[in-house]
């Protein structure tokens, strides 16, 4: 297993995406610390970046290294090794460059110019999300035979959780003003990995001031010890899940 | 030494292989032959548990290779298209082979030093050209001196020079008692290499004999033309079929 890994992280650091991936984290973030002073500020304007851009880039890269990995790891089968163990490896292999992209990239800045709690918490949701979409970008590859396909899925995923699952839900709050709406929003908070990190986030910054009672409520749930623990057990499963169900179907996949 | 039992494989409503029934043993080589999409990479990913069948089992040495995986250090695999990890150097790719199977420790490097690999160790994988990568996929099958060998088009896309090293080795391998599987559509190639003929038609066994006795069924005294005659018969047998089907 460990063998494994060893070759598939070597030839993914060897790729030049990685390079660019990190490269780009590290202009993005040495060009917003320019930018403002305020701690708060900075983190912010990563946090609205890397929401978009690490979901995005997790998905597709996951999707075309499974792709073009296929040959190899058809190969790999025929060796004696676990079926289990050449599709971890691959997994952890990807996971792993594109949080060092994140830790390197918004890690360099920090030790530059200094950080506070609130931007080691954006790094740890940076992880997080990028564990999720390289989780369901492998799920998607592993249930179609075709390249495309498979990044049209993940492609969809992210544009769901990025995108349309916000309007769902705002369409949804304006619809039942009327109603104590701080329970239910904090469920479809919860079903959505993307929003999930973002809330986590705002919660450490002090601008949940400005989202009225809605806020005040989140505020005070996630500032909780039971609302933090809950929180990073349902971002936990978020990782797991779609990692396992991939693996399942890897192992009684025809190649 | 493998054992094919009632193998069924489907892939959606294609029914590839049916009750699918056959013997390999050692010191025997086999050439497996068939029209395209006749179920020969199909059986062949059966065997090395690549594909897993809707029913039947096999059994290698006498074991189900059912849920296990330490079978596939007895074969030596060859693919049609070998494609390797971009960035990862041919020397890396030998050592990384070599970690899988901790069990060995000696390697049979003659093939990679006939193909001039070794003074190439350091090249990347995306450097090479097909031939040369197919002389990488070659080597590897050959590497830990296995049992079994399993080659799936092995001499395409080889120089001349290459294919005769190919042979020679195949040879003496087969010589040594080793169980050779080859899949080919050159069919002289075959008869040079090969002592015992299978010929799978839609997903059934049509001939399962050596290849002396091909000769003699079929009244031809070249391979060849005996193939033809088989691939004939074939089609003309499922002509009948279809004619009856009308009727």
């Amino acid at each position: 297993m460990f063998k494994l890994l060893k070759y598939a992280l070597y030839d993914i650091v060897k790729s030049r995406f990685a390079l660019l991936y990190t490269l780009f984290m590290v202009l993005v973030a040495i060009s917003i610390y320019q930018v403002s002073e305020d701690m708060s500020k900075v983190s912010l304007s990563l946090l609205n970046i890397m929401l978009m851009i690490v979901p995005l880039i997790s998905a597709i890269f996951a999707t075309t290294h499974f792709f073009n990995n296929l040959e190899f790891t058809e190969l790999m089968l025929a060796q004696p090794v676990k079926r289990r163990d050449v599709f971890l490896s691959q997994v952890l292999a990807v996971m792993f460059v594109l949080s060092l992209a994140i830790v390197i990239g918004f890690g360099v800045p920090m030790i530059l110019w200094g950080a506070d709690s609130s931007v080691l918490i954006l790094l740890g949701i940076g992880i997080g999300l990028s564990v999720v979409f390289a989780g369901l970008a492998f799920l998607a590859s592993v249930l179609t035979r075709d390249k495309a396909k498979a990044i049209g899925i993940s492609l969809s995923f992210w544009i769901y959780f990025s995108l349309v699952y916000d309007g769902f839900v705002l369409y949804l709050i304006y619809s039942l003003v009327d109603y104590p709406l701080e329970k239910p929003t904090l469920a479809l908070v919860f079903l959505n990995p993307v929003d999930l990190g973002r809330i986590i986030m705002l919660m450490q910054l002090d601008i949940s001031a400005l989202m009225g009672y809605t806020g005040a409520f989140f505020q005070d749930f996630f500032g909780s010890a039971k609302g933090i623990l809950l929180s990073s057990a349902v971002m936990f499963i978020w990782m797991i899940l779609p990692v396992s169900a991939a693996m399942r179907v890897f192992k009684r996949k025809d190649f | 030494m493998i054992s094919v039992q009632q193998i069924h494989k489907k892939f959606g409503k294609l029914e590839v292989l049916k009750d699918f029934n056959l013997e390999f043993e050692s010191g025997k080589s086999y050439a497996l032959m068939g029209p395209n999409g006749s179920g020969k990479t199909t059986l062949i990913k059966i065997i090395l548990g690549m594909v897993i069948p809707n029913a039947g089992d096999i059994l290698v040495k006498g074991k189900s290779i059912k849920g296990s995986y330490s079978y596939r250090s007895d074969i030596g695999y060859m693919p049609q298209i070998g494609r390797y990890p971009d960035n990862i150097k041919i020397g890396q790719l030998f050592s990384m082979m070599q970690d899988m199977r901790p069990e060995i420790r000696e390697y049979d490097m003659a093939l990679a030093t006939e193909f001039g690999l070794m003074d190439m160790l350091d090249k990347p994988m995306h450097t090479l050209s097909g031939g040369t990568r197919q002389k990488v996929s070659a080597s590897l099958a050959f590497m830990f001196c296995p049992d079994i060998l399993i080659l799936d088009e092995p001499t395409a896309g080889l120089d001349p020079i290459a294919v005769e090293i190919l042979k020679n080795k195949i040879i003496q391998e087969r010589e040594k008692g080793k169980l050779i599987l080859i899949t080919s559509h050159i069919l002289s190639e075959l008869d040079e290499l090969t002592n015992h003929a299978i010929y799978i038609h839609e997903g059934k066994i049509f001939f399962n004999d050596t290849t002396e006795s091909l000769k003699d069924i079929t009244g031809e005294s070249k391979f060849t033309t005996a193939i033809a005659r088989l691939m004939e018969w074939s089609l003309k047998k499922k002509q009948i079929k279809t004619e009856l089907s009308h009727v």
